[in-house]
């Protein structure tokens, strides 16, 4: 069975999907990205379907789900590199890939991850506080 | 319609005898009617190639014009309502070049008290040519008709250029109105040059498009949907007051899509969500 290899840049996880999606890949591939996104702790995941010259609704279907996936463990999944003859093909099958966010390429996609993290609070930072200090308020401190 | 071995041998000998009076007679009848957009020179010179092709394809023995002894007078003939169709001519200005040999024969062969061979050797003619005037007018109706498809295609071509206005910025102008053909030619383009030029925003600008009823915004409502599935924004300006009103009364939902009426409006859009992706991503 063909794997898909899952590549990490930084704080995100690359997914090229070049070869026809069967069910047994797309499987092994939602398993190796959940593993994956556990062990890197990386908060985004970038899915190029560049080479995909056809997704049907399972495609359609897997792409939603390992969003969802990526989700519950707080990572955010950009799709890039759809074909127009692909959005075309979905759009008049009335698809829409309902809870994904798309990019142009790889490039536009990390940037797009780059601002959404930039976009969110950053509490330990912003607050000043330091891990060390949170050691005074344990039960065994004293004042 | 055939003739037999024996008639079209006959036919031949009609037309040779007379070769000259024939041709001058032929040129003639289409010269009065085409009144000198072509010279007497050149109708005489496809009068002749007409005249030789069918007294070759009448030797040949029984006459069919879809067999294969008719060959080269097929071939003379659609040259002749090729040209005469890219050339402009009416149809029945074409027409008259093939009927023209009907009037020269009854012109030249004396009918008055012939001999009733004669007569029915002229009937076979007459009906002959009738033959070679049907597929002169067909092979003329198929020409105009590739004409027609070819200049289609290229208006299609013309009328739909996406230009880059800034970067990250492309628009499409729409002039005309869009039909399912054409706005299947707007969408691949548009998307296309999104990947190319790998611009986040594109505005389609709909100021030269004459009507928007609910087919056409369905179109660009499509056309925005596939943009956002690749990841990119589209933004609708060069809404005229009229048409904003006719949205409306037809009850036309753009949703969460950004409308702008001019096309100034939309760039300076376009270029402030640019600015405020860059501000997000360096803080």
């Amino acid at each position: 069975m063909e794997r898909v290899p899952v590549l990490k840049i930084g704080d995100i996880l690359l997914v090229s999907i070049q070869v026809d999606m069967q069910d047994q890949t797309a499987l092994a591939l939602q398993e190796d990205l959940a593993d994956r996104i556990v062990a890197t702790g990386c908060h985004g995941v970038i899915i190029d379907i560049t080479a995909l010259d056809i997704v049907d609704s399972f495609v359609g279907r897997m792409l939603s789900s390992i969003a969802a996936i990526s989700r519950v463990l707080d990572a955010e999944t950009v799709v890039v590199g759809m074909r127009p003859a692909v959005a075309i093909t979905l759009v008049e099958l009335g698809l829409s890939l309902d809870g994904i966010r798309t990019a142009l390429n790889v490039e536009r996609g990390m940037e797009l991850l780059a601002q959404s993290r930039a976009d969110e609070p950053d509490l330990g930072l912003d607050l000043g506080l330091d891990l060390a200090d949170l050691d005074s308020f344990g039960p065994t401190a004293t004042p | 319609m055939g003739l037999t071995a024996e008639e079209s041998g006959r036919i031949a000998a009609l037309l040779d005898t007379h070769a000259d009076k024939l041709t001058a007679s032929w040129t003639d009848t289409i010269a009065v009617s085409l009144r000198g957009r072509l010279t007497r020179a050149e109708l005489l010179k496809q009068v002749q190639d007409l005249h030789r092709a069918t007294l070759d394809a009448l030797r040949s023995g029984d006459f069919d014009l879809a067999a294969a002894g008719s060959g080269a007078l097929r071939a003379a003939l659609v040259d002749l309502s090729r040209s005469r169709a890219r050339q402009g001519f009416s149809a029945s200005e074409t027409a008259i070049t093939v009927f023209g040999l009907k009037k020269a024969l009854f012109d030249v062969v004396d009918t008055r008290g012939a001999d009733p061979q004669v007569l029915a050797d002229l009937i076979a003619a007459g009906l002959m040519i009738d033959d070679l005037g049907l597929f002169t007018f067909e092979t003329y109706a198929k020409t105009r008709e590739e004409l027609i498809a070819d200049q289609a295609e290229q208006l299609l071509e013309l009328a739909t250029p996406v230009v880059k206005l800034w970067e990250g910025v492309v628009a499409i102008p729409l002039v005309g109105t869009l039909d399912s053909a054409r706005a299947q030619v707007v969408m691949e383009r548009l998307l296309e040059t999104l990947v190319e030029t790998s611009s986040p925003y594109a505005i389609i600008d709909i100021t030269g498009v004459p009507a928007v009823d609910t087919q056409v915004a369905q179109h660009i409502l499509k056309t925005v949907v596939a943009a956002r599935l690749m990841g990119a924004e589209c933004i609708i300006s060069g809404i005229r007051p009229q048409i904003a009103q006719t949205i409306v009364a037809l009850g036309i939902e753009f949703g969460d899509i950004a409308t702008k009426a001019t096309l100034a409006d939309a760039l300076r859009h376009a270029l402030r969500m640019i600015e405020a992706s860059r501000k997000g991503r360096s803080n």
